[in-house]
């Protein structure tokens, strides 16, 4: 297939989904009301309600969230050369936990659940943990050359941030841990659209900035000595290649919770459909197929006929961990990422 | 003369560490010339990848310096450096869902634009290195599917896309079969010769180095480095001294090293050409001194003809014939064992 084709084959499955997503769900909507809302033509309010203001902006952001995980996930798996390697490997998520977890249980879970003020507070320190480890794995990027040494490093800053979590939860109340705990079973929903644009924004604008990278990523993905013999300037592609994923993993994170597996799953199922690691197709197609995999999980989540909807870190556990599984047993055949 | 490609001026090669330097050799002064295939040989830990991570920009220059096309190594640029050196390396591979043709054409990076994207120069480019490689056939499978040799080739493929004047390579027949060794460097000499280009190899391939290599460079710890010509170096005995060890011995006739054994009898061999030869390597084998001089105890004649006989004497009263070489050792050793009997009897 020609990469035309196979971009565009992709995106239609992703369309679709979204579409699947905007019509299923508790209340099935008939696609009938769905056209009309698009031609401008008068729609009930429940059904309206229900599309504008919960399953538009919630596929919107399962799109913009499995791409960028997806992204940051591939990122790190050519940078570091490692199939195993996620958005969360450098302890970004982790720093974005315990953002949340010093709101929730020093600030008394009250302020979490204030509308508007409550989620917008999670928000705000998820992305600021995230963003202090994400700034200290940078610093630290410019005096550790290795980059074996680098994730181990990453993986550490990880365990440290899990560890403080772990005492906060010990001096915290029942309530303060539910709220934490919720937030830890992610979800596509609480993007609202007065916060779109800052995530959305953020979002695309690094997904843009990951699509400029092909040339660069196909030469790590020779190795770094190959990469500099082709006239690479290794560290400044490899600070850039950090930035990009570490910032994608904090802005999905800090927004919708730890989401398990779409980044290290995702960029495998990839290769495996276009047959290569051409970043120059790899890197849109795994955007895309990244986007539908999300979309595919929250459909799961809220499939029609189950009470509420089910937590997106189990979905995507479910379905993600089976293909890590996978990629290990393996990994010996295949003799790459 | 022609002008080098690379010179070194008392160039210092080694590591910088927390506290100071780990120079592994200095006051070398090498030079690379258009059209030489050169190779580098030495024990393990000599520093020979360290020399050639330094040629290859990949590591500092600790002191003195190095000139490539008359600039230094310290001013080059990644970008620069690019368009002038190209390596081959023995890191393992990550890439090999990569076909060959998309490979080769990574060579190519250094002249494309922000994206990579091939114009079609480069890929005429790619296609003539897969073919001065011989790789038409293989040129859109996955490296995966490919042999070590023809992986190997892939590599300096890629180096040849690269359009540099010199090329460097890390042992690039490590893992290969002899057919494979040979072809290899036989490649690497061709390149070398009509292309013009400068190429320095380190390998342990004494045999291969002897046919191939126009300059043999030998490096040791703690030994000052020696270049030449390998016949030179051969006869000058730089080669034995290089890599004496107890135990093997070198054989500067065929160029090979081998164990040194300890020989209980001297054997003293009429006959010719290749039967000879490999009777010779039998009885070196199995502890038996070839001899020249017809002084020695036992003799083994060769017949001439297609089905050669070996006629042995003086291990009993009465010459033996054998037909083969297996028969003639089983001959031999129960001579020797029997005369060891005898002595100990004796005794």
């Amino acid at each position: 297939m020609r990469k035309g084709q196979i971009i565009f084959l992709l995106f239609s499955i992703s369309f679709i989904l979204f579409g699947l997503n905007l019509l299923l769900g508790p209340v099935t909507i008939p696609a009938r009301t769905l056209f009309s809302l698009i031609k401008g033509s008068v729609v009930d309010d429940l059904s309206r309600n229900i599309l504008l203001q919960i399953r538009f902006p919630q596929s919107v952001t399962a799109i913009l969230a499995g791409a960028g995980l997806a992204t940051a996930g591939l990122l790190m798996q050519t940078l570091f050369r490692n199939p195993l390697a996620g958005p969360d490997v450098l302890g970004i998520t982790s720093g974005a936990s315990l953002g949340v977890a010093v709101i929730t249980m020093f600030t008394g879970a009250w302020i979490v659940y204030m509308p508007q003020l409550g989620v917008l507070s999670l928000i705000l320190s998820a992305m600021a943990g995230a963003m202090v480890v994400m700034l200290t794995i940078l610093a630290l990027s410019q005096r550790i050359k290795d980059n074996a040494m680098l994730l181990i490093t990453g993986l550490m800053m990880g365990y440290i941030s899990s560890a403080v979590v772990g005492v906060l939860t010990v001096y915290s109340s029942a309530e303060n841990l539910q709220a934490f705990t919720l937030w830890g079973l992610g979800t596509f929903s609480s993007v609202s659209w007065d916060r779109m644009n800052y995530f959305a924004g953020v979002t695309i604008i690094a997904l843009f900035m990951a699509m400029l990278l092909p040339k660069p990523l196909n030469m790590l993905l020779m190795g770094e000595r190959y990469a500099s013999n082709l006239g690479l300037r290794v560290e400044r592609s490899r600070f850039i290649v950090l930035f990009c994923a570490g910032l994608l993993t904090a802005v999905v994170t800090a927004f919708c919770g730890p989401i398990a597996f779409i980044g290290v799953a995702t960029p495998h199922i990839t290769r495996l459909a276009i047959g290569g690691s051409d970043h120059r197709i790899l890197l849109p197609a795994n955007m895309l197929i990244g986007a539908s995999v999300a979309l595919l999980c929250n459909l799961i989540a809220r499939m029609p006929g189950v009470e509420g909807a089910l937590p997106i870190n189990a979905v995507t556990s479910l379905m993600g961990a089976p293909i890590v599984i996978w990629v290990v047993l393996t990994r010996h055949k295949r003799k790459y990422l | 003369m022609s002008t080098n490609l690379l010179y070194t001026t008392d160039l210092g090669i080694g590591y910088s560490e927390k506290n100071g330097q780990k120079l592994l050799h200095r006051h070398l002064n090498l030079a690379l010339k258009p059209g030489e295939l050169i190779c580098t040989m030495g024990p393990n830990g000599a520093g020979k990848s360290t020399l050639l991570k330094t040629l290859a920009g990949f590591i500092a220059v600790q002191e003195g310096d190095a000139f490539i096309h008359g600039r230094s190594i310290r001013s080059l640029k990644e970008k620069e450096l690019s368009l002038m050196v190209s390596v081959v390396l023995t890191e393992k591979l990550t890439i090999e869902d990569f076909t060959v043709r998309q490979l080769v054409s990574l060579g190519r990076y250094p002249y494309t634009g922000f994206f990579g994207r091939l114009s079609d120069e480069d890929q005429k480019i790619t296609d003539q290195a897969i073919a001065d490689t011989g790789l038409e056939l293989f040129s859109d499978r996955k490296l995966s599917q490919l042999s070590d040799g023809e992986k190997q080739k892939a590599m300096i493929a890629k180096a040849l896309a690269q359009e540099t004047s010199i090329m460097i390579l890390d042992e690039p027949t490590a893992f290969l079969d002899l057919p494979g060794r040979i072809e290899i460097m036989r490649l690497l000499r061709h390149l070398a010769a009509h292309k013009n280009k400068g190429i320095l190899v380190t390998t342990h391939d004494l045999e291969q180095t002897l046919r191939f290599a126009d300059k043999l460079w030998l490096i040791a710890q703690g030994k000052e480095m020696v270049c030449g010509t390998p016949e030179d170096l051969l006869l000058q005995g730089y080669i034995e001294s290089f890599f004496a060890r107890e135990g093997i011995l070198f054989d500067s006739h065929t160029g090979c090293f081998r164990a040194d054994e300890d020989y209980s009898e001297r054997v003293h061999i009429i006959g010719k050409g290749i039967t000879s030869y490999w009777v010779k390597n039998a009885l070196e084998r199995n502890g038996f001194k070839p001899d020249k001089n017809n002084s020695a105890d036992i003799h083994i004649e060769i017949t001439t003809g297609d089905d050669p006989e070996y006629i042995i004497s003086g291990t009993r009263d009465n010459e033996v014939r054998t037909t083969s070489i297996e028969s003639m050792l089983h001959e031999l050793k129960t001579y020797n064992v029997e005369k060891q009997i005898y002595t100990s009897t004796l005794e």
